[in-house]
């Protein structure tokens, strides 16, 4: 097929998966309470717009493949058999996903032959400032398709979900969490239509998100995505717990923004463009310097597709010395370039595009608003904070790969490894359910950005997709508890999976996944484990790697293995605490009951899709991983990215990878088992031992009391003093202004009541006296009369001689 | 004075004329009595009717062949007559006047007083 009309045929489709959710969310914005009963037809329009943009993906990822075949890892084959040896023993035949390892064995280290296929254009200009553009674009590749595909198969299980466990909201409800005044529970009506058309806008963000060309796209659409996190984290709004919560993370994630934008302004500033990539916008064939996007200006194909500063970042970084005179000539960028100059510019961008997903993926320090979350509907919790909005900054990263200077990619480690760590242990103790799976989402994807950090592209971004698939399963299945026990907390839980198997054995499944649980060796060169075993294995074998190569930080290379072994504990203590042992609770556990099957069809869906979404397809060689190589840009192979050359293939470590992984999921789940399951050990006796550590980390590791002293209190404090301020001085002003005014007005009131009003009084009183003066002229005695008439006649005969004798 | 020398003429028809106007005029002014005010009238028109004569009379005027020479004289014929009418509509006011007070003294005739 042709490029340009598989391109044009890839943007139809995406676009119509993209914009079905808006036209949903617009028909049941207006007409919700219209829709049906109580709105309930609102649910079937959501389902049935996420359901077709689904079909469209799908669509779409058929296209895609039928056009470039089906994508080979490439670097994989001939190293491992050449040093099967040095791997050892049973584990040296191993190979990482079913490879026809027939294929060409390419050199891991060298570039790739140009970029990966890409589709980007220009759908709508929305301004022009000489030759900046900002403009609605899109940029479709492997990744893109990948993501549409999995957004909209769990966004879709997920309404069919969410049908059934909001179904209490087509009615009236007495919600006993809030209390009035008058000490009554709060009396609503149901809000059902409104869930889903919040469901719908958020898909319609998040696909925007993804498919979006540049920056400032991702940017509008990154803020839509909090904007809907924010509306549905406050569904249940008259709850204080609810509405602070949504606060909370809207604010947090706004303090993330502010780093990306800087990042953004970076990035605007000094290269002209938000595209991602190059794109023929005058439809000329050819590439013009103003067509050309981030990646193109930083790596440029000449130059192996090494980072360099672009040359307006050179040229920016050199006017900002005051010491540099001479002109930006090509030849003095390239001396500048070589002098480093515009590097920390680079650097800084990448760093505060980083502060964006910082806030956005709950990293420390901004992570403190992920568990808080869980205040909204389990549905929301399924869909936005475990599968997709927090994706949304491990996206991002992985988007922005190419434009990552290897310091970057230090502080994105860094700042991956510490989440990945304090969430997992917080987790240990946590005892509400939905917390546990929230602590644990923020540890993932600290685990994400460790992976991103150390040079492990597909590692995190595969690791994305399996975490979505079985974080979004575990979710839902906790809210299949949730729904039948009334409850979030575990400690009254217990023995529920004879009453609730389907939630159990799909939980099961979505806890050996996270777990990352698998076979260490390979059947027949088949490796069997579940979704989670093999993007864990690829993180952990780049991280063995990566602490070989990079000594000074190798502490991160131990990361990754630890944060599987409490992964694992945690989960398995989830799953022991809730579904295995003697109830705890008989009240709650006669009342248990399995869900609806619209609750539990999805569940097993998903659970499927936890099991096998890595694997590859038999017979065709397609899996998730090689289609996620095939997107990644050239010249951010792990080596390369990091800065380094010359040294050893990842891949080496693959072996060594498998043991560790699987020997700390081994060892968590025993020990899970030790305490809560076959019940050897007693936890009370362990918190008792550890009382200090005990508390610490029962208490989030204080975070919320330190954000509160440090940010909230003087927050409190400046608005207490401000708005004294205003109060009495601002308010103190005007209201003096205002008597001031009242003063003036007496004044003149007085003034008009007794000077003008006097005046006219006078006039009339004047005329009244005048009048009745001469009202005594008017005796009415006819002899006076007689006397004027005579005597006026006399004057006059007077006045008359006069004249007349004058003239 | 010059009148008293000069042999009559118009000037004393006039002075005669002016005389009645003035006597009248103060009768007018001075009675109490509404008929004596009513008298008053009747010299002042009188004494107009001097002055027509008087101005009317051959001493100012130039004979013509169809003129009657009698100008002067018409005109105080109906002065006269109009005199009597008014002096007639003058009782019927003093009569009615004197019905409602009982009295024909102007000065109590003083009902549209201001």
């Amino acid at each position: 097929m042709d490029d340009q009309v598989l391109g044009d045929n890839l943007w139809q489709l995406l676009r119509a998966a993209w914009l079905l959710p808006l036209v949903s969310f617009t028909i049941i914005v207006f007409g919700g309470k219209r829709l049906g009963k109580a709105g309930v037809l609102a649910g079937y329009l959501a389902t049935g717009a996420i359901v077709g943009a689904f079909v469209l993906s799908m669509t779409a990822f058929g296209l895609w493949l039928n056009a470039y075949g089906v994508p080979k890892l490439e670097h994989h084959g001939g190293e491992h058999h050449a040093q099967a040896v040095s791997s050892g023993g049973v584990f040296s035949l191993v190979k990482f996903q079913e490879e026809a390892a027939t294929e060409e064995h390419h050199a891991s280290s060298t570039a790739h032959a140009g970029t990966p296929h890409y589709h980007a254009g220009e759908w709508y200009r929305l301004a022009q400032f000489g030759n900046l553009r900002a403009s609605i674009s899109y940029h479709i590749d492997a990744l893109t398709v990948c993501m549409f595909c999995m957004v909209t198969l769990i966004a879709s299980c997920i309404h069919f979900y969410a049908m059934g466990y909001m179904h209490d909201e087509l009615h009236d409800i007495t919600d006993h969490e809030v209390h009035l005044r008058d000490g009554h529970h709060l009396h609503r009506p149901g809000r059902y239509y409104r869930f889903f058309q919040y469901l719908s806008l958020f898909c319609f963000s998040m696909l925007g998100l993804v498919i979006a060309g540049n920056a400032l796209m991702v940017f509008v659409f990154w803020e839509l995505v909090g904007v809907c996190s924010y509306f549905l984290i406050g569904f249940y709004i008259e709850r204080k717990s609810a509405s602070n919560a949504a606060n909370k993370a809207f604010i947090v994630n706004r303090v993330g923004d502010f780093g990306m934008l800087i990042g953004l302004m970076a990035l605007w500033g000094s290269l002209g463009t938000f595209d991602f990539a190059a794109s023929d916008l005058d439809h000329d064939g050819a590439i013009a310097q103003n067509e050309k996007g981030i990646f193109d200006l930083l790596r440029d194909p000449a130059n192996g597709f090494a980072l360099a500063p672009a040359d307006g970042m050179v040229a920016a970084a050199a006017a900002a010395d005051p010491e540099v005179q001479a002109a930006p000539t090509a030849e003095n960028i390239q001396n500048w370039r070589a002098q480093g100059y515009g590097y920390w510019l680079l650097v800084i961008a990448g760093i505060g595009i980083f502060c964006g997903c910082v806030g956005k993926s709950a990293q420390f320090p901004l992570h403190v608003w992920l568990p808080d979350a869980m205040e909204g509907p389990t549905p929301v919790s399924a869909l936005v904070h475990s599968a997709t909005m927090v994706a949304a900054g491990v996206y991002l990263v992985g988007r922005f790969y190419p434009a990552f200077a290897p310091e970057a990619l230090l502080v994105i480690a860094y700042v991956g490894a510490i989440t990945l760590f304090l969430a997992a242990t917080i987790a240990i103790t946590a005892t509400d359910i939905k917390r546990v799976l929230a602590y644990s989402t923020v540890s993932q994807l600290g685990y994400m950005m460790l992976s991103l950090g150390i040079g492990g592209w597909i590692g995190g971004m595969f690791h994305l997709f399996t975490h979505a698939f079985f974080k979004s399963l575990l979710f839902m299945c906790s809210g299949s508890v949730i729904h039948a026990t009334h409850t979030n907390e575990m400690p009254k839980m217990g023995g529920l999976r004879k009453k609730m198997p389907w939630t159990a054995y799909t939980m099961l499944v979505g806890c050996l996944a996270i777990a990352g649980a698998g076979l260490p060796f390979a059947i027949f060169g088949w490796h069997i484990g579940l979704s989670g075993y093999y993007s864990k294995d690829s993180i952990v074998m780049h991280s063995l790697w990566y602490g070989d190569v990079m000594p000074r930080h190798a502490w991160l290379a131990f990361m990754p293995a630890i944060g599987a072994a409490i992964t694992a504990f945690y989960m398995f203590r989830l799953w022991f605490m809730t579904f295995a042992g003697k109830p705890r609770d008989h009240h709650i556990y006669d009342h248990a009951h399995e869900s609806p099957p619209i609750m539990y069809v999805p569940l097993v869906v998903l659970s499927v899709f936890a099991v096998g979404v890595a694997w590859t397809m038999p017979f065709t060689g397609l899996s998730l991983d090689g289609l996620l190589d095939s997107a990644r840009w050239p010249g951010t192979n792990p080596a390369e990215v990091l800065g380094l050359s010359g040294v050893v293939d990842p891949h080496q470590y693959h072996g060594m990878a498998t043991i560790v992984a699987f020997s700390t999921a081994i060892a968590g789940i025993t020990l899970a088992a030790v305490f809560y399951g076959w019940g050897y050990l007693n936890p009370e006796d362990a918190r008792r031992q550890f009382a200090p550590i005990y508390t610490f980390l029962r208490n989030k590791w204080y975070f919320d009391e330190l954000y509160d002293f440090l940010f909230v209190r003087p927050t409190h404090f400046i608005a207490a003093r401000v708005a004294n301020l205003d109060k009495k001085w601002i308010d103190g002003l005007i209201d003096t202004l205002a008597r001031g005014t009242k003063g003036l007005a007496n004044l003149d009131d007085v003034i008009d009541r007794y000077f003008v009003d006097g005046l006219v009084n006078a006039v009339a009183h004047w005329t009244m006296s005048t009048g009745l003066a001469l009202r005594g002229v008017q005796t009415g005695r006819l002899r006076q009369y007689v006397m004027f008439i005579v005597v006026g006649t006399v004057a006059l005969f007077v006045m008359i001689s006069f004249y007349a004798s004058r003239a | 004075m010059d009148l008293l020398t000069q042999p009559v003429g118009v000037a004393h028809f006039m002075a005669v004329g002016a005389v009645l106007f003035v006597a009248g005029a103060v009768c007018m002014a001075t009675k109490r009595n509404a008929l004596g005010v009513l008298m008053g009238i009747e010299l002042v028109l009188n004494g107009a009717n001097l002055n027509f004569v008087a101005l009317g009379s051959e001493y100012l005027r130039r004979d013509t062949a169809l003129s009657l020479g009698a100008d002067g004289n018409l005109i105080a014929l109906f002065v006269i007559v109009l005199a009597a009418a008014e002096a007639a509509v003058a009782l019927a006011i003093t009569l009615n006047f004197y019905n409602n007070h009982s009295t024909v003294d102007v000065d109590r005739a003083d009902d549209l007083r201001g």
